[in-house]
């Protein structure tokens, strides 16, 4: 059965197609009102998400199909110390597909392993959170009419934020990307990450611990959050959380056709008075989220025989 | 020193120096019912230090172990006082039950009924990383 854990269970064409579908979706949304006539979405969460859920929530409604919720772990079988794998099996025989959440890693490949049906993987920790890349490339997509050719800079917490490692993924597979990689020493990049997704494909890039100088020449920005989840170390967080603030005096030489991004939830890191400066793209991100994983729910139940 | 040749058993020699312990303890030879050798140290032309174990009983050892420990190991049978066998090491693709996790975020260390599996991701720098989170083994 066909899942996705990992933004490398795709293949460039099948991000590529997605996103035709995904375009289409937005172009003709009564051709797909009832794609999912009869089909159930069971979103699993097993730790607290409002913006992901709700986005595969109001996808599934707007292809037609329905949905059942386990909204809080804690309530749930698994607070009984029901196995990830008897959960999957169980709401296999519920359900047409499942996304869940889960805060350890490797939960929505364990999940997909037992289950019957496709498994979406909706985060699983600091590990994998695909359909927020997907979100990522039809901004990207949608903003600049191309993949290739762009100077992308991302900022902030690039260790633990798994949104930057699937983005730099996807991305290496285009030609002409060059990567600014901009973060406090403690939070640079992982080694394996650059080794497997820049160094191996030659893909230009620069490490710098200074955003200003950098946002000349980016075409897009990418900004997140320093994680407190991520921390064992309370110190450590409150240290290295305000390390980035994006405010407008620090556009004043950035390009005119910037993309200003971030997977969101923000704190502070980019300031309230972006959100109207017309390359603020983030709440198109959420948007263009909820078109993806209807593209992706669409292309799953198709592989599986459901519709 | 002198350690006795063995009749009817296996020598895992030409191991790293300073592995020798961690693969005794991977291979669990600590719970054989059979004389075992540990030598660390050994002078060795080749190698300037090895470490070297001797198994004084037919038993047939998970090369994947070895292969993980040290891939440029080598294994000797013996029968009745004569090498019959050297066995060839390399490094396994997948590993399972042989190392855990140590990422406290991992799924298996909340489910403890799953494998523990780890690929190697990196053959060059002998790198393997779990199955699930992607973690690399230390």
């Amino acid at each position: 059965m066909r899942s996705v854990i990992d933004i490398v269970d795709l293949t460039t064409e099948e991000l590529d197609t997605l996103i035709q579908t995904a375009v289409d979706i937005i172009e003709n949304p009564q051709k797909y009102a009832d794609a999912c006539h009869g089909k159930k979405l069971a979103t699993l969460f097993f730790e607290p998400s409002t913006r992901t859920r709700m986005s595969f929530e109001a996808a599934m409604y707007e292809l037609g199909g329905n949905v059942i919720s386990m909204t809080d772990g804690a309530s749930s079988s698994a607070s009984k110390g029901e196995s990830v794998s008897d959960t999957a099996k169980t709401v296999s025989c519920y359900a047409d597909i499942i996304a869940m959440r889960h805060p350890k890693e490797g939960a929505a490949f364990v999940a997909a392993k037992a289950a019957s049906i496709p498994v979406i993987n909706a985060g699983d920790g600091g590990h994998c959170h695909p359909t927020q890349t997907l979100a990522d490339l039809l901004t990207i997509y949608r903003e600049k009419g191309r993949f290739n050719n762009l100077t992308v800079g991302l900022c902030g917490d690039l260790k633990f934020g798994r949104t930057v490692h699937s983005l730099i993924n996807a991305l290496s597979r285009y030609d002409g990307i060059k990567f600014v990689l901009i973060s406090p020493d403690e939070l640079k990049l992982p080694s394996y990450v650059k080794r497997d997704s820049i160094k191996s494909k030659n893909i230009p890039y620069i490490q710098t611990t200074d955003l200003e100088s950098a946002i000349p020449e980016l075409d897009i920005l990418y900004m997140t959050r320093v994680q407190r989840e991520r921390f064992f170390n309370e110190e450590d967080y409150l240290r290295l959380k305000d390390s980035y603030i994006l405010t407008p005096d620090k556009l004043v030489n950035a390009k005119a056709d910037l993309s200003i991004m971030h997977p969101l939830p923000r704190v502070n890191e980019i300031s309230v008075a972006i959100d109207s400066d017309p390359r603020a793209c983030y709440f198109k991100q959420v948007l263009n989220g909820k078109y993806m994983r209807m593209a992706l729910i669409l292309k799953l139940l198709k592989e599986a025989g459901t519709i | 020193m002198n350690i006795d040749s063995i009749q009817n058993g296996v020598v895992i020699d030409h191991i790293k120096a300073g592995c020798g312990m961690n693969l005794y303890e991977l291979l669990n030879l600590g719970a054989l019912d059979a004389s075992v050798a540990l030598i660390k140290n050994v002078q060795s032309k080749k190698m300037g230090k090895k470490d070297i174990i001797k198994i004084d009983a037919d038993i047939s050892l998970n090369l994947d172990v070895i292969g993980y420990v040290d891939p440029d190991a080598t294994v000797n049978v013996i029968k009745n006082g004569v090498l019959t066998e050297k066995m060839s090491i390399d490094m396994p693709e997948t590993l399972v039950n042989v190392i855990k996790c140590k990422n406290p975020r991992c799924i298996t260390s909340c489910e403890q009924e799953l494998d523990q599996v780890f690929k190697l991701s990196d053959k060059e720098n002998k790198e393997y990383r779990c199955l699930y989170c992607e973690t690399k083994a230390r």
